[in-house]
């Protein structure tokens, strides 16, 4: 099963492919930039490389996964519209992933739980927490470091690179979600009738219902 | 030739997606355009939130293009080229369609054009009312835009004589609606509430028709302010207030000043076609006034129907057939959309 693994929720614009054989993953290649305004530019390109590179074309795709987030809409938006029109062109399940289990997914097996942060500017972080397994017992979240109430010091993710010192973790590997991490977060969910392709946007719209006219005269 | 283009537009509330067929002569034919609207989801904050406007793209692209080709009777592989709204609009809301035509057009190998947004508000009268004559002038009136524009070739050139200095026509309608406590968008409402009231009731002010103002732009900012000032004026003294009397005595002040600029330009340019699009242009005095000003002057009027004229799909896939049958370069997958794209460049 060769499967198209996009995420735009974190700096990185990446996209890879991978190559499922029962339990067994395999990268076939990938194409990371990291830049926060590229996504919109890089993601279809890189896609479209990653596929080249590996010798194959998107037809011979079986499946996409998506990281949904959280993070900063617009970037992430990108990778999802793109996820999303791939495989309703393709005729192909595009399968939603947290992005942040898919960093967890990464993470070395270990004897401890960890977080997972990552930027979600403003000065807040994106985290959730997990068990030593890997399987997600808290978030995701959307708080200021300050206010994260949590015995963990470890994390993995770029925003535990940002506030190690605010928030006293030692971070680990790795900072972004990759085509390998993406799959494996998914591939309970891979075979099956994918859930719908909704973002983790964990924040309303800024926007706020007028006051009453101000008037242009004055009485 | 690519036949079959489908267009993506996602400037700004709306999620369209238009089909149309080019055929050996150059014309093109409307097969389909669908359109999501997010505009009631912006209603209670009496305008365009940009980031409902973007969620709700994202939400809706992908079910808007099912049922255009639903409509359409067609499979996606029966697409020859897709065009999409590259600019102008709002940033994170033109970000969701051109990454979606970008997938598209890779998914199904097939070229990809990045157009113009206004330019497609002027392509899409092509759909009803038949090829461009050679030169035309065009008068965008919509939410976003008042714009005066003279059209050499629809594919390739394209000149601003004027635009609005401070509000776009259709956002005048909207303030006003919110003085006379008439619902957002204020258009539709304003529109109906005129048709009962008198347009010389009052002499509201006709804004940048001064002998020193510039001879093709608009100024919608005063006009609004002076409607705000009359009512307010009204309520002190315990007055009703004539809503029907305000609203056609505004409308009458927008549509004269367009009609009367319009016209000039055409006159000062030597055309004999005028084009009116965007969302205003559905408003039925404006209409009514640019008919009788242009049978008098000489000058062709064409207004497409109001569904074509706000924003949709289908203007962008009529402007994609024309960019296509100039021959112009597609453009690349790494592309951005550009919020601010003036309207010289109608293909990137
Ligand atoms: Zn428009």
């Amino acid at each position: 099963m060769l499967v198209l693994a996009i995420d735009t929720s974190t700096p990185a614009v990446t996209a890879g492919l991978v190559a499922l054989d029962g339990d067994a993953l395999e990268s076939r290649g990938d194409r990371v930039t990291v830049d926060p305004r590229a996504h919109g530019e890089l993601i279809t390109p890189h896609a479209l490389e990653a596929v080249k590179a590996a010798g194959v074309t998107l037809r011979d795709l079986d499946a996409i996964v998506c990281g949904v987030g959280p993070g900063p809409f617009t970037g992430l938006r990108a990778g999802m519209a793109t996820a999303a029109s791939l495989a309703h062109a393709l005729g192909i399940p595009a399968h939603p992933v947290c992005s942040l289990d898919a960093i967890a997914a990464d993470v070395a097996p270990g004897e401890a739980p960890f977080l997972v942060l990552t930027d979600a500017r403003r000065r807040e972080v994106y985290w959730a927490a997990y068990a030593a397994d890997g399987s997600r017992t808290d978030g995701p979240h959307v708080q200021r470091p300050a206010d994260l109430e949590t015995t963990i010091k470890v994390a993995a993710g770029d925003g535990a690179l940002l506030y190690a010192d605010a928030l006293g973790v030692q971070p680990i590997e790795p900072r972004f979600p990759s085509p390998i991490g993406l799959v494996k977060a998914a591939r309970k969910d891979l075979g099956s009738e994918p859930a719908p392709l909704t973002p983790l946007y964990l924040r309303r719209p800024d926007a706020v219902e007028p006051a009453a006219r101000k008037k242009v005269t004055t009485p | 030739m690519p036949r079959i283009i489908m267009g993506i537009e996602s400037s700004c509330d709306e999620t369209g997606v238009g089909l149309v067929r080019l055929h050996d002569d150059n014309t093109v034919e409307l097969l389909a355009d669908e359109v999501a609207s997010s505009v009631d989801q912006h209603a209670r904050f009496g305008g365009v939130v940009p980031e409902v406007a973007s969620r709700a793209h994202l939400e809706a692209m992908v079910p808007t293009v099912e049922r255009a080709f639903g409509k359409a009777g067609l499979k996606l592989s029966d697409v020859d080229a897709i065009a999409v709204t590259a600019g102008p609009g709002l940033a994170g809301a033109l970000l969701v369609g051109v990454a979606a035509a970008k997938a598209y057009a890779a998914a199904l190998d097939i070229p990809l054009y990045g157009v113009n947004h206004l330019a497609g508000h002027i392509a899409v009268d092509t759909l009803q009312h038949g090829p461009l004559p050679n030169r035309c002038l065009a008068l965008l009136v919509s939410g976003g835009h008042t714009q005066l524009l003279l059209v050499d070739d629809i594919a390739s050139e394209i000149t601003e004589l004027g635009s609005t200095v401070d509000d776009a026509a259709g956002e005048a309608y909207d303030k006003v609606a919110r003085v006379l406590g008439l619902p957002y968008p204020g258009g539709p409402p304003i529109d109906k509430a005129a048709k009962n009231g008198d347009g010389a009731a009052i002499a509201f002010p006709r804004g940048m028709t001064g002998p020193r103002d510039a001879k093709f732009d608009f100024s919608f900012s005063g006009l609004k302010t002076a409607v705000a000032r009359w009512v307010e004026g009204a309520e002190r003294r315990g007055e009703d207030i004539p809503v029907d009397d305000v609203a056609a005595s505004f409308q009458e002040a927008v549509a004269d000043v367009l009609t009367m600029k319009a016209v000039r330009a055409a006159k000062e340019h030597g055309v004999d076609t005028l084009v009116i699009s965007g969302g205003v242009a559905a408003n039925s005095r404006l209409s009514e006034l640019a008919a009788e000003r242009c049978a008098e002057a000489g000058i062709t009027l064409r207004v497409p129907r109001p569904r074509l004229c706000t924003d949709n799909g289908a203007m962008i896939a009529a402007l994609g057939a024309h960019v296509v049958a100039a021959g112009r370069p597609q453009a690349s997958l790494d592309f951005s959309a550009n919020p601010a794209l003036p309207v010289q460049i109608i293909s990137i």
